[in-house]
């Protein structure tokens, strides 16, 4: 089963962050995961400063300046994960360095069956 | 004479039937990933069983009568289909379900437990969580479900589609959890049966706590060792050994201390505390449900209110707080200081505690009211109700308590 994995920032999870000794750096998050053949790809982005949305209204391009959202929570990065099942994404996604302090957001991709 | 035969049979055959019913669904769902197809299929089986046998008796093995009409029909069903997927599910069930025999006993437990993980998976939604649980693994009718959580039939029905869609949709395993997540996940459990317990409890009919309590009967069954579920199992029969006396004649409730100790259940009494002896033989420290079980022993155990165990309540509080600290524990525990140090304590006690955790709690307020009325404080006492009145549920049984002692000052 083919997951999305949205990284996402939130200021109030932040604000109540433990670090501990046990937490993974990025690049041993991507060694294991990579290593194991769990990752197909993934990528960081620009803060949504940089962000621009479009859309169309009744005929015209309309383009805003800033994201889709009017959240305090971005989405700063993405991870397409292959895993057996929900159990399997979880783990991975626990073992993040952006679930503590941070979200992860799991979503199935759609199948043909859908 | 007859009559009486005849209703035994009735028994005899749903009791029969309710025994099978959990184990097939489970099975079935194993064998094909598709929840509605097993529930249909179980659920003809159990239909027929219920037409037939009255007339021409039970069969020598209900298990094998009702394994092979429900395999009949899934056979059935997917022969319609013609589609690969379809293939690969008969061929399973044919490989699995033989003609004429019950599914293994082995096979059948584990597919429970897998059933009951899955409904309580901690990624579907709590309400979901419960209805499924009350669906596939208690048996109840959609339109019971319904009617225990005051929501339409059509309603229930569109929240168990979503709950099985996502199962299915997000690829959540059908599965009992390796040992890594085990404790996690069985407390997950624990918070479905206790809250389906709850639910139940609070009621004059109380169908959803009765189920409440066979779940619980049947997770110890299947995980003898896990003493958290003995300690709920343990709880819930405590709490069901005072069923018959908690309401009266016109579904009013009794507060504990007026209740008639002499009709509180002495088996279901005796039961709880054999629970609670054999969740012990872990060595384990008590957890949450255990202790709160062992808070229900005293209660059971006192020949009359006066001679409740107050100072073993409050320090069995003060563990559980320990292991899970909430604002509700906190309020448990000042009332059981005010009935060990006085109602003065109790008093200070309740002022001490987070009022803004608390705020809309009715709780607070009745328990202040309490004190205050045994205090001779009637003024106090009689705001303290009417603020407790206006934050308790409509037309709920605690209301009219309320209203009862208000008017009682």
């Amino acid at each position: 089963m083919k997951y999305m994995m949205f990284v996402v920032v939130d200021p109030d999870a932040a604000a109540e962050a433990e670090p501990s000794e046990d937490d993974l750096t990025i690049e041993q998050w991507l060694a294991d995961v990579d290593g194991r053949g769990k990752r197909i790809t993934g990528d960081a982005l620009r803060p949504v400063s940089d962000a621009t949305t479009v859309r169309v209204s009744r005929g015209q391009v309309v383009v805003t300046d800033g994201p889709f959202t009017e959240s305090k929570e971005w989405i700063a990065g993405f991870d397409i994960l292959e895993c057996d099942n929900l159990d399997e994404a979880i783990a991975i996604a626990a073992r993040h360095p952006q679930a503590n302090g941070g979200k992860l957001e799991l979503r199935p991709f759609r199948t043909d069956e859908d | 004479m007859t009559t009486h035969a005849h209703r035994t049979t009735a028994e005899a055959i749903i009791s029969a039937v309710a025994a099978e019913r959990t184990g097939m669904v489970a099975s079935l769902i194993r064998l094909t990933g598709d929840w509605d197809l097993a529930e249909d299929c179980v659920q003809d089986a159990v239909e027929r069983a219920l037409m037939r046998w009255p007339h021409d008796g039970m069969p020598r093995s209900p298990a094998a009568w009702l394994t092979t009409v429900a395999r009949n029909r899934a056979l059935d069903l997917l022969r319609r289909r013609q589609t690969e997927r379809a293939k690969l599910q008969q061929r399973a069930i044919t490989d699995e379900m033989a003609p004429g025999r019950a599914l293994e006993t082995d096979a059948q437990s584990d597919d429970r437990l897998r059933l009951i993980f899955t409904c309580c998976h901690p990624a579907l939604a709590l309400e979901g969580r419960v209805a499924l649980t009350l669906k596939t693994v208690a048996g109840l009718s959609t339109a019971e479900i319904a009617r225990a959580f005051l929501v339409s039939e059509p309603t229930m029905s569109q929240r168990l589609l979503r709950t099985k869609q996502k199962i299915s949709n997000a690829a959540i395993p059908y599965r009992v959890p390796p040992d890594e997540l085990l404790a996690e996940r069985i407390s997950g459990v624990l918070v479905v049966l206790y809250l389906i317990f709850n639910e139940g409890y609070g009621q004059h009919e109380d169908h959803l706590a009765v189920e409440a309590l066979q779940l619980a009967r049947l997770l110890v069954d299947l995980m003898p060792g896990e003493d958290e579920a003995r300690g709920l199992l343990a709880l819930i029969t405590f709490q069901m050994s005072r069923r018959s006396t908690r309401f009266d004649a016109h579904g009013d409730l009794v507060p504990m201390e007026e209740q008639d100790r002499s009709r509180w259940d002495t088996a279901l009494m005796e039961a709880g505390h054999r629970q609670l002896r054999h969740a012990a033989r872990s060595g384990r420290p008590p957890g949450p449900y255990r202790l709160q079980a062992q808070i229900a022993a005293c209660h059971a155990t006192a020949a009359a209110a006066e001679a409740t165990a107050w100072g073993t309540i409050v320090a069995l509080y003060d563990a559980l707080l320990a292991a899970q600290p909430s604002p509700v524990i906190a309020l448990n525990r000042a009332i059981a200081v005010g009935f060990r140090d006085g109602y003065e304590a109790g008093l200070a006690e309740l002022d001490a505690l987070d009022a803004t955790a608390l705020a809309g709690y009715y709780l607070l307020p009745s328990a202040r009211a309490d004190f205050l009325r045994r205090l001779g404080r009637t003024d106090e006492a009689q705001r303290a109700y009417l603020a407790a009145i206006h934050l308790a549920p409509a037309g709920q049984p605690e209301r009219r308590l309320l209203q009862r002692r208000l008017t009682e000052l």
